[in-house]
């Protein structure tokens, strides 16, 4: 086995998440696509509670859960670019917001593909107030991290390749309403770090068709 | 942390926002952990305070740090920058892995144990609750495993990070735990974490910022329909 190694799946925003963190730092690492319907031994045995990717797995040993991951590859890859700052305020401010992406914008863009009518609704207006608090976060900024990418811009990046979906399910245009966050969407696209670990949005679509087709409301 | 991260000095006033909260509470031990002098600003959720919703617009909910004119709201991430912010002695160990898995654990004690603690303590009695009640001891033993071998802490021989992510369990789980008439975490089941519960209340900085229990269970017994109807939401 590789000194490094991601189990993940092709178009989770939160494995994306580390493989931008690894390219970032220039990581070599071992990918190994999951098949979650047939979970592996590896995954099992590296991620018991949860079961779930991504996992890295370094030397051997895993760490789980994709912003733990990306602060586990900052810290044991201590080289530019520094995805947490230094400064402890400004730590805590870009751990506050990555825990918000988590729990709304993935919140949010669950319900846009899922439901129907008023809850979809409603989906759509709490996704243009969540993506316009991190509109108001990044302020004149290019990258939340400031010049360069930092741990906010890695937990929100995989994200925007859901924005087309967002906006087909819900009827909406991010550059409409965040034309800010529109325009660091299309500048960490502009990086090979960051194009790289993404999926095309319209494969993003397609597949978001298929989980409504399986799982959405009726 | 090795590197030198950018210290404050002591002197902006450090406040809190909260009262009576297994949130508020992890905020107070990590500063005093640090020996940070602060001051508590009672808030309790039925009477958001406008200082409140000012400092913490996004999810309007105690704790929230105010430290100078910076101010940072959810307790893990409070905890964390009291970490850095301040010196004393460290939270958090210092090796990468060791800091993922704490930090595991903690997201862990939040996800999932809580949640499954819940559904067992405030489902009505019935074949429901008791196979809710075996998960969510199946959950304390996948946490009672993570102490170390012969040490009094998750973070070993001194309260860390994850002691301090699972205080609720030695603090307040004995006081949901009567109020519902449900017994979850024992002797019997689970011996090393009944030992950390009780060494960790009977720390002497924790004792300074655990509340009265008498106090406690009077504020929470009226809350108990809640309680179950936010169990039975959960459970669904």
């Amino acid at each position: 086995m590789a000194d490094v190694v991601l189990l993940d799946l092709w178009v989770s925003p939160f494995g994306q998440r580390c493989r931008i963190a690894l390219a970032a730092k220039g990581v070599a690492y071992e990918y190994r696509e999951q098949d979650l319907s047939n979970k592996s031994e590896l995954l099992l045995r590296s991620n018991p509670v949860h079961r779930m990717i991504p996992v890295l797995l370094h030397g051997g040993r895993p760490v789980c859960e994709s912003l733990l991951i990306v602060q586990y590859i900052d810290e044991a890859w201590p080289v530019a670019p520094r995805l947490l700052p230094g400064d402890p305020y400004a730590r805590a401010q870009a751990r506050f917001w990555a825990d918000f992406v988590d729990k709304k914008i993935f919140d949010c863009g669950t319900r846009l593909w899922k439901c129907n009518g008023a809850a979809l609704e409603q989906a759509t207006r709490d996704m243009i107030e969540a993506l316009g608090a991190l509109e108001a976060e990044l302020g004149g900024k290019d990258y939340f991290g400031g010049e360069d990418l930092g741990f906010l811009d890695v937990a929100l990046a995989p994200f925007t390749a859901w924005f087309r979906t967002y906006e087909q399910c819900g009827g909406f245009a991010v550059a409409e309403h965040c034309p800010g966050l529109a325009a660091w969407a299309d500048r960490c696209r502009g990086r090979d770090d960051v194009a790289s670990a993404l999926t095309d949005p319209d494969k993003v679509y397609e597949f978001a068709l298929t989980l409504k087709e399986k799982f959405g409301d009726k | 942390m090795e590197e030198a991260a950018a210290k404050m000095p002591e002197q902006p006033a450090v406040k809190l926002i909260g009262w009576l909260s297994p949130y508020v509470h992890r905020a107070e031990v990590a500063l005093r952990l640090k020996g940070v002098p602060y001051e508590l600003l009672q808030d309790d959720m039925a009477n958001k305070s406008d200082l409140l919703l000012a400092h913490n617009p996004v999810h309007k909910k105690v704790p929230v740090l105010l430290h100078g004119d910076r101010s940072i709201p959810e307790s893990l991430v409070i905890v964390e920058y009291v970490d850095e912010a301040f010196h004393g002695p460290p939270l958090l160990p210092a090796d990468p892995l060791a800091r993922a898995a704490a930090r595991f654990w903690a997201r862990f004690v939040d996800d999932k144990l809580w949640k499954a603690l819940w559904v067992a303590l405030w489902t009505e009695p019935g074949e429901a609750q008791v196979a809710l009640a075996t998960s969510a001891r199946e959950s304390l033993t996948l946490l009672e495993a993570q102490l170390p071998e012969g040490k009094r802490f998750f973070g070993g021989d001194a309260i860390g990070f994850l002691d301090i992510a699972a205080s609720g369990v030695a603090l307040w789980l004995p006081v949901f735990e009567e109020m519902a008439g449900v017994t979850l975490l024992a002797d019997e089941t689970h011996p090393a974490l009944c030992r950390w519960a009780r060494e960790y209340a009977a720390d002497e900085i924790v004792r300074q910022c655990t509340p009265d229990m008498t106090m406690m269970l009077a504020f929470l017994t009226p809350k108990r329909g809640m309680f179950m109807s936010t169990a039975k939401a959960m459970a669904a």
